[in-house]
């Protein structure tokens, strides 16, 4: 019984909305778009400390989202929400990762010689 | 806690308890949409440098262009949030004006994407031009897709509202909507940052 009444406290319809939410999340948003935009548009620092910061600049964004706008981690206790994300993180992680490092291994392991032949047959088709 | 205040509560237990469930189904959908989503970038992340002799990233993109597209989309999502905020406070006339406003500005940012397609098409630069295209086109043009859908959901919702309500059920259906809105927004950091910022760096 007592989980029950639990149950019911915790599934309240607007958890965490307001206005100050939203407003926050969105000059956040609004702000950290135009300095990745900036940052690329005046090429200012070298090319690979700029890629470091936009994905920073990025990754910041979507955990501004998640928290303001998707409401992310505001649920109460059986954080079910949370622990789904958490796993989809795990798998995305996976799939791109993945995909890249073993791409890039076989372009790495095919010798360019035996690619331009490939190429060179397929043309003449 | 006293017997009388756990009545009053269960009383309201089974319209919030699938409420929230509802809420919980939608958001696994979202997680494995944020994985169908994972494989495109996985794919384009391994394609776009193959761009067999055709144009590459830096001179194919628009780029102020582009950045008009991305306010365009995050201020709908700000918009959908003021919406439902009113939504929730049962103020209707409110909502409405919001969740058109949201639309507007969701159409607007469907057809700068078309548009952009569309010069890309006659310009010879499809995706049957090479990988990278391929894989570009495939990426943003899923977005684009769930934006539509997102569009036709948005428009269904005004009417259906119009007729019968802030009801309690419209209430949840807009609270699917919103956190589907708010969802293609973030999957557009990812675009906007991938594909378009990184591409004009010429990573």
């Amino acid at each position: 019984m007592s989980t029950k009444v639990q149950k019911v406290v915790v599934s309240k319809p607007d958890e965490g909305v307001n206005l100050q939410t939203y407003v926050t999340g969105f000059v956040a948003s609004i702000s950290l778009t135009l300095v990745a935009y900036a940052l690329v548009m005046r090429h200012a620092l070298s090319k690979d400390t700029i890629v470091a910061a936009i994905a920073c600049l990025a990754a910041i964004q979507a955990i501004v989202q998640l928290i303001f706008f998707l409401h992310v981690g505001r649920e109460t206790k059986p954080r079910w929400k949370l622990l789904v994300f958490g796993f989809m993180v795990v798998v995305v992680f996976i799939i791109v990762v993945g995909s890249i490092w073993i791409m890039n291994n076989l372009n790495y392991r095919m010798t360019p010689d035996e690619m331009n032949q490939y190429l060179k047959s397929q043309e003449s088709l | 806690m006293s017997t009388t205040s756990v009545k009053k509560q269960l009383r309201y237990m089974p319209e919030n308890d699938s409420d929230s469930k509802t809420v919980f189904g939608f958001w696994l959908y979202l997680m494995t949409d944020c994985i169908v989503f994972a494989s495109l970038f996985a794919t384009y992340a391994v394609l776009h440098n193959n761009n067999f002799g055709g144009p590459n990233a830096r001179e194919l993109f628009n780029m102020p262009f582009v950045l008009t597209e991305t306010l365009i989309l995050l201020t709908s999502s700000f918009t959908c949030g003021l919406a439902i905020i009113a939504a929730r406070r049962q103020q209707q006339s409110q909502a409405m004006m919001w969740f058109f406003v949201t639309f507007l500005l969701g159409l607007a940012f469907l057809s700068m994407e078309l548009t952009e397609f569309h010069h890309m098409v006659i310009e010879g630069n499809s995706w049957r031009r090479s990988g990278f295209l391929s894989s570009y086109f495939t990426l943003v043009g899923t977005h684009g897709l769930h934006i539509a859908v997102g569009l036709l959901w948005m428009a269904t919702m005004m009417l259906k509202v119009a007729k019968t309500g802030l009801t309690n059920a419209n209430l949840r259906r807009l609270t699917l909507l919103s956190l589907f809105w708010h969802f293609l927004d973030l999957i557009w950091i990812f675009i906007f940052t991938i594909v378009y910022l990184m591409g004009a760096l010429g990573v």
